[in-house]
């Protein structure tokens, strides 16, 4: 490569929003990539299970309009990591509809990824012992009729986007699950930049302007990359690039900031190097140490039910002293009619938030009470929850003053459905015999708002 | 002595992934990270969070970011059901109070 590589990441989260000002500045300067993340899985299993966005669709479709019209002209690329949160087939969908919709009838090659493991490549992944261990302590087992029973993507590594681009350097790609390092790190591997440095680049970017000073999750950062280094800079006059602030980023959401673990290897970046360049910032000394497995992340979410809630609050210095016994007994009743069905409390005002971690403990005056039900039926857990409501509140106890009932509800009805609930079914490492074994990847043309399909390439 | 509250230029929490939480105390200094660094032993760790030694992962040191980073295996993963705290932001109050000397 002989000059630097301009990697542009407009927003956190595609569907989070940002100031056009920015992205037209950041063209104005000269971008080689757009990229963008799709989500991540700390909202937890509900977007896999459910196939739901985790940003908002309209959010998604007007981000995107905004990016193919400032630099769609330019015939900048634009890749998209996993797609809606979830990164699901359900979620490329969705996010190939709105970026159909934001096309404005314009013409667009549209590389696909899809992650998904179907249960044939489950079956055979486990028949043949390729799934290792767990992801992460306190992971589930593996059980394969939970898995079978789930939606379950691979989190793709680089190697699909570079597959992609090689094969029809597209206008766009839309991947499924995947590192969120990949949208932004693929593009610079081609381009010949050092997959340590690569990876580098996409870790810091891909939370957009998070990584700046003041931090913003719905503004952009730009990286202008060399062989063996990456530049930092914000696109926003009202924002910079400090040192502290990639520091501090370099630390956010993740278990180990001394190593970015991707399929096939990691990027070691324990001896990163920051240079203040006033405004921006230069990191470099990352490097990539090649793992002999190439391992991917199979994540699944398994539905266990439909869930109902109800908030109440009470002040009775009575109720509040025996809240948790009368719980105890509340609950023994409830599921001896619906055994099906399980209760959560929360208490807020005394340890709702961090539960027996709480490090103090205060006199009552008041205190907040979230009950949940779940059930594999939603019926089930709405009898279950309002069962659990009328015997909360018409409790009795020797001596009880507050005859007229223990809770105060701010709402009617009371109880209210809350959609349904997921739990993490696989959450595993699988070994593949080739890094696109699980990935399906194809082109397809948009053209007039309507997809046709060019090509298939990829492991599928 | 001050609380680690007061001393820190970031006391916080988050998820790293759904089974993880991790505990960032970014500090002022690399003295006082160092500080910081010799009270919050594993055991102490577990301590101040009340929960078994092995639900601590790993407390180390950041130079760069004059940081002590703390992960801790999460009570229930994230979103699912039992839990408190979906994206775990609201799990530093065990260390607002813990009293340092020499920051």
């Amino acid at each position: 490569m002989g000059r630097e590589i301009v990697v542009y990441s407009p927003t956190a989260i595609l569907g989070y929003g940002f100031p056009r000002e920015s992205a037209e500045k950041a063209a104005r300067i000269g971008v080689d990539y757009v990229g963008v993340d799709g989500g991540s899985t700390d909202p937890g299993p509900y977007y896999l299970g459910s196939g739901e966005n985790f940003a908002s669709y309209s959010g998604m479709v007007r981000d995107l309009k905004v990016l193919l019209e400032v630099f769609g002209v330019e015939g900048v690329p634009l890749l998209i990591g996993s797609a809606g949160g979830g990164g699901s087939r359900r979620h490329v969908e969705l996010t190939l509809k709105g970026l159909a919709e934001a096309s404005d009838g314009k013409r667009l090659t549209v590389a696909v990824i899809y992650s998904d493991v179907t249960p044939g490549r489950l079956r055979k992944l486990a028949g043949e012992g390729r799934i290792v261990g767990p992801a992460d302590p306190g992971a589930p087992e593996f059980r394969l009729e939970r898995a079978l029973n789930s939606v379950v993507v691979a989190q793709q590594g680089l190697e699909p986007f570079i597959e992609a681009l090689r094969l029809w350097e597209p206008d766009v790609v839309v991947a499924g699950r995947s590192v969120d390092a990949a949208p932004f790190a693929a593009p610079l591997v081609v381009e010949g930049v050092n997959r340590g440095v690569a990876v580098l680049a996409g870790k810091i970017l891909e939370c957009g302007a998070l990584a700046a000073d003041p931090p913003a999750g719905s503004d952009g950062l730009l990286a202008f990359v060399g062989v063996d280094y990456v530049r930092l800079a914000s696109p926003s006059p009202s924002r910079r690039v400090t040192i502290a602030s990639v520091a501090e980023h370099s630390l956010y959401e993740r278990a180990d900031p001394f190593r970015e673990v991707l399929p096939g290897g990691y990027a070691d970046l324990s001896r990163v190097e920051y240079v203040d360049l006033g405004g921006e910032v230069l990191a470099r000394g990352a490097f990539w140490v090649e793992a002999e497995r190439y391992l991917v992340k199979l994540e699944g979410a398994e539905r266990v039910g439909y869930r109902y809630v109800m908030v109440a609050g009470s002040t009775d210095p009575g109720f509040i002293e025996r809240l948790d016994l009368i719980f105890r007994e509340v609950e023994g009743e409830v599921l001896r009619r619906h055994p099906r069905a399980r209760l959560y409390l929360r208490v807020y005002g005394r340890d709702g938030v961090m539960g027996s971690s709480t490090p103090w403990k205060s006199p009552l005056r008041e205190v907040g009470l979230l009950l949940e039900s779940i059930a594999p039926s939603r019926e089930e857990a709405r009898d279950a929850l309002a069962l659990a409501r009328s015997m909360l509140m018409h409790w009795g106890w020797r001596g009880r003053k507050s005859t007229g009932g223990n809770l105060a509800f701010p709402l009617s009805p009371s109880e209210a459905y809350a959609g349904e609930a997921y739990r993490w079914s696989v959450w595993h490492l699988a070994e593949l015999r080739e890094p696109l074994e699980l990935a399906s990847i194809e082109l397809l043309e948009l053209s007039g708002g309507r997809y046709t399909r060019v090509e298939v390439a990829g492991g599928g | 002595m001050a609380r680690l509250y007061d001393v820190a230029v970031a006391l916080r929490s988050k998820n790293a992934g759904p089974f993880l939480l991790t505990i960032d105390i970014i500090l002022p200094s690399r003295e006082c990270m160092e500080r910081v660094a010799e009270v919050l032993t594993p055991a102490r760790v577990a301590d101040l969070y009340n929960v078994p030694l092995d639900r601590v992962v790993s407390v180390v040191k950041v130079p760069w970011a004059n940081a002590v980073k703390i992960v801790l295996r999460r009570e229930t993963p994230a979103g699912e059901p039992g839990d408190r705290d979906v994206y775990g932001a609201q799990q530093h109050a065990p260390l607002i109070g813990l009293e340092v000397e020499g920051c």
